[in-house]
């Protein structure tokens, strides 16, 4: 496949998955604020502010609008429908790499969801949008899985969508168990939400709401596909099947960096890391990085001096 | 009680009330109430569907033009608003006999159009014998003197072209442009097939419509046939300027009803006069090329100015035979409009016929005899730059004030190799579908020709209509639109 054309699929998934994130985060929170606060009202936006535009929070943030901030601002780098256009603008680079079904669908999204002129007081009207990524976005992932080929271009939407789960699971931990500190079990709950993780969760680990518990859910637990270990065990997976596929490409600096990544979240226990949580979540983004970088550098920009020597 | 029905009391028939006669041959009636046998079925159907099925009709297809992204975008705000391809909901018909004479006519033009190409750029025996003048193909804007000399695969210098026809007032087709170089709308004839299907899937199975759904699968076999000997299963690949050019979409539809790459000129290297595509899996050996960017942008080293969008060193792997294209470089010379009116000349010399189609009468206006005629009564003229395609640097006389033709006037006198001039033609009208009636438009068509080891014609093409009433420019660029084109069977 082009390396233009991965890495405009593993784009166009990253911010897919970015509107599908801020979507639920909002969704969950949203319903969050409706309840009285035992705490505040602001320190639930707060967080998820920080869930959503890492570095781009502070405690100056203006509350009543951020719902419209992260919908709608067309200025604001994280806002869901900058991540639909974005998703989408990747797309129609490589059209004619994805099926017509996903693009028509991703297409009609962006229509829907560009086609609001939102007012920044209209909360109802902000809800409307993140309703109707909610809904799109599980399509999309059902489409994409359903018509196209597995192969190649597959795996590296697979990349893109797991890595930015991966980050976007850290952050969000992090704004819960480091940067707030009020969390009643109503937070808990908006957390769980924001990983579409509530009902899993209950069936795991019982509707008892234990940090700890939540914790080692969301982070470590293999079988939940919105949890830190999924997204890193199907990264792996997505690079492994593209290695296989490029038998002639020098894979050892990825391999060892998705190794290295695997084992920190394989081979390690909840209590060993809580007490140092932040760390952990930002050694793992840190890691992402690099992984980002060195697969940009096998697979897409290559220099020419080296496709020659294979 | 049953009582039988005055036809004009029909929902439908209302619909039709506006429909007048211009003069001009009129696709679907002989005469007022007299529609020809070929567009029965499509009357019927109109006398029976009242103007909201059809709305709704339209809007359904709008809908799903707009869904497929078939769109082209509105620059001039932040949004980038798009829009659908301005498109008329009622089919074109054209019966099995006019379509056979289309077929032979064009297949002739262009084997002769190729010919005088290969001969242009090799031996020039058509200008030493005096047929065509070295003076107006030497001076052609499109003329390549990089191609002088350079062996084409197949010796076939035009793989895919689109020429427009219309239809004069005794019915006749008469062709009134080739376009050799790049041309486009292929995609918009496929997709319209596609929705019109849905919409009309009972009038299309009775009318018995000749496929057109195997386009892609002639046009990849066709590029197939150019690839360089040796090079068994080639890697074909369509070139295009990427995804702020207006034809984009067709650029990727095809790409994936091909099942080839769609690439950019940054995705392509050229190493040792090989061209390879920088992929995951490393670099990979690109042997044919369906380039959809002009001459003068696939390659900085050759045609200076700088562009981004091609590759350089692409003409070298081209000339060494490494890497074909399709189309060849330099067919420009072929659609000049000067040379336009040569082609009857061409046929007779390299094919010794007579054209089947013919052309429109032309004058040149390098000629001071033909350039003094026209200039005194140039209101009964269109007058166009021979390099322009598009509708661009018109003059159409019936149409023009004063201040136009005197301006035009002024242009042809300055440079009188750039324009020609030919009587305006009334084209034909069909019914089409605008705001809520029935009326006639001028349309003309441009059927699709493939050339590889055979010339291919695909039956149907992509009618245009100029959408304004009245109007005689089709291009969508100036407000044109299109309908679907259906050839009957036998």
């Amino acid at each position: 496949m082009l390396s233009r054309v991965a890495d405009s699929l593993y784009w166009m998934s990253r911010y897919f998955e970015r509107a599908d994130n801020a979507s639920r985060v909002l969704k969950a929170t949203y319903g969050l604020i409706l309840n009285p606060a035992k705490f505040s009202t602001e320190e639930r936006w707060f967080r998820a502010v920080c869930s959503l535009a890492p570095g781009g929070a502070s405690k100056n943030v203006d509350l009543q609008r951020v719902l419209f901030s992260l919908v709608a601002d067309p200025e604001g780098t994280f806002s869901i429908v900058k991540c639909i256009s974005g998703a989408r603008e990747n797309a129609r680079q490589v059209r004619e790499e994805i099926s017509s079904e996903m693009w028509e669908h991703l297409n009609r999204l962006f229509h829907d969801v560009t086609s609001f002129t939102l007012r920044p007081d209209d909360d109802a009207g902000a809800m409307r949008v993140v309703t109707l990524v909610r809904e799109g976005s599980y399509r999309f992932t059902g489409i994409t899985g359903a018509t196209m080929n597995h192969d190649e271009a597959w795996h590296f939407i697979q990349l893109g969508k797991y890595i930015e789960r991966a980050c976007n699971l850290c952050v969000m931990l992090d704004a819960y168990f480091v940067l707030g500190k009020h969390a009643d079990d109503l937070d808990w709950v908006g957390l769980l939400s924001s990983c579409a993780a509530f009902e899993a969760y209950c069936k795991a680990c019982t509707a008892e709401l234990k940090p700890e518990r939540i914790a080692n859910f969301l982070l470590l637990k293999p079988e939940f596909p919105y949890s830190v270990r999924y997204s890193v065990d199907s990264m792996h997976e997505a690079l492994t099947a593209i290695g296989n596929l490029s038998l002639s490409r020098r894979t050892e600096n990825v391999e060892r960096l998705i190794g290295r990544l695997r084992s920190m979240v394989t081979y390690v226990q909840i209590d060993e890391i809580i007490s140092e949580l932040h760390k952990y979540l930002a050694a793992i983004i840190e890691q992402c990085r690099e992984l980002h970088a060195a697969v940009h550098e096998l697979y897409i920009e290559y220099p020419i001096e080296v496709a020659f020597q294979n | 009680m049953i009582t039988e029905t005055d036809p004009s009391d029909r929902s439908g028939a209302k619909a039709l009330q506006r429909y007048d006669f211009d003069g001009a041959y009129d696709e679907m009636f002989s005469a007022l109430d007299h529609p020809r046998k070929q567009y029965r079925p499509l009357h019927n159907l109109l006398l029976n569907l009242g103007p909201d099925e059809l709305l709704r009709s339209k809007h359904e297809a709008d809908q799903s033009f707009f869904n497929q992204g078939i769109t082209f975008t509105v620059y001039g705000n932040d949004k980038g608003t798009e829009r659908i391809f301005p498109h008329d909901l009622l089919p074109r018909i054209i019966t099995a006999t006019e379509w056979e004479r289309i077929e032979r006519g064009l297949t002739q033009r262009i084997t002769a159009l190729n010919l005088f190409l290969k001969d242009v750029y090799h031996e020039a025996k058509i200008i030493e014998d005096g047929v065509v003048p070295g003076s107006i193909v030497y001076t052609c804007k499109h003329y390549r003197r990089e191609m002088r000399g350079v062996k084409v695969p197949r010796d076939v210098y035009i793989t895919v072209v689109g020429t427009d026809l219309i239809r004069n007032p005794d019915g006749n087709f008469v062709v009134l442009e080739d376009n050799l170089r790049v041309p486009s709308g292929v995609s918009y004839m496929l997709t319209s097939r596609r929705v019109m299907k849905q919409i009309f899937p009972g009038l299309f199975q009775k009318c018995r419509v000749r496929p057109i759904e195997q386009y892609s699968q002639v046009l990849l076999s066709t590029l197939r046939s150019f690839a360089p000997e040796g090079r068994s299963e080639p890697t074909v690949v369509l070139l295009t300027p990427g995804s702020y050019n207006s034809a984009y979409f067709e650029h990727t539809y095809l790409a994936r009803e091909m099942g080839i790459e769609l690439v950019e000129g940054r995705d392509l290297v050229v190493h040792d006069n090989i061209v390879y595509m920088r992929t995951t899996f490393g670099l990979q050996r690109v042997d044919v090329i369906y380039r959809r960017i002009d001459d003068d942008y696939l390659d900085p080293l050759v045609f200076e100015n700088g562009s981004t969008l091609g590759s350089p060193g692409l003409f070298n792997a081209y000339r060494a035979g490494n890497v074909a294209f399709a189309n060849a470089l330099g067919t420009g010379v072929a659609d000049d409009k000067a040379i336009y009116a040569f082609v009857p000349k061409i046929i007779r010399y390299y094919l010794d016929q007579d054209p089947i189609l013919e052309g429109v009468q032309t004058f040149l206006m390098s000629d001071p005899g033909q350039r003094d005629h026209v200039c005194q009564r140039l209101e009964e003229y269109v007058v166009k730059a021979v390099g322009e395609s598009g509708g661009y640097g018109m003059l159409i006389g019936p149409h023009s004030t004063e201040k136009e033709r005197s301006e035009f006037r002024e242009k042809i006198y300055a440079q009188p190799r750039n324009y020609i001039a030919q009587p305006t033609i009334n084209l034909s009208t069909a019914p089409c579908f605008v705001d809520g009636m029935i009326e006639p438009r001028h349309v003309d068509l441009r059927p699709y020709i493939l050339y590889g080891d055979k010339i291919t014609i695909v039956p149907g093409g992509l009618t245009r209509v100029a959408l304004r009433k009245g109007s005689l420019v089709v291009n969508s660029s100036q407000g044109g639109g299109s309908k679907d084109t259906w050839v009957l069977q036998n």
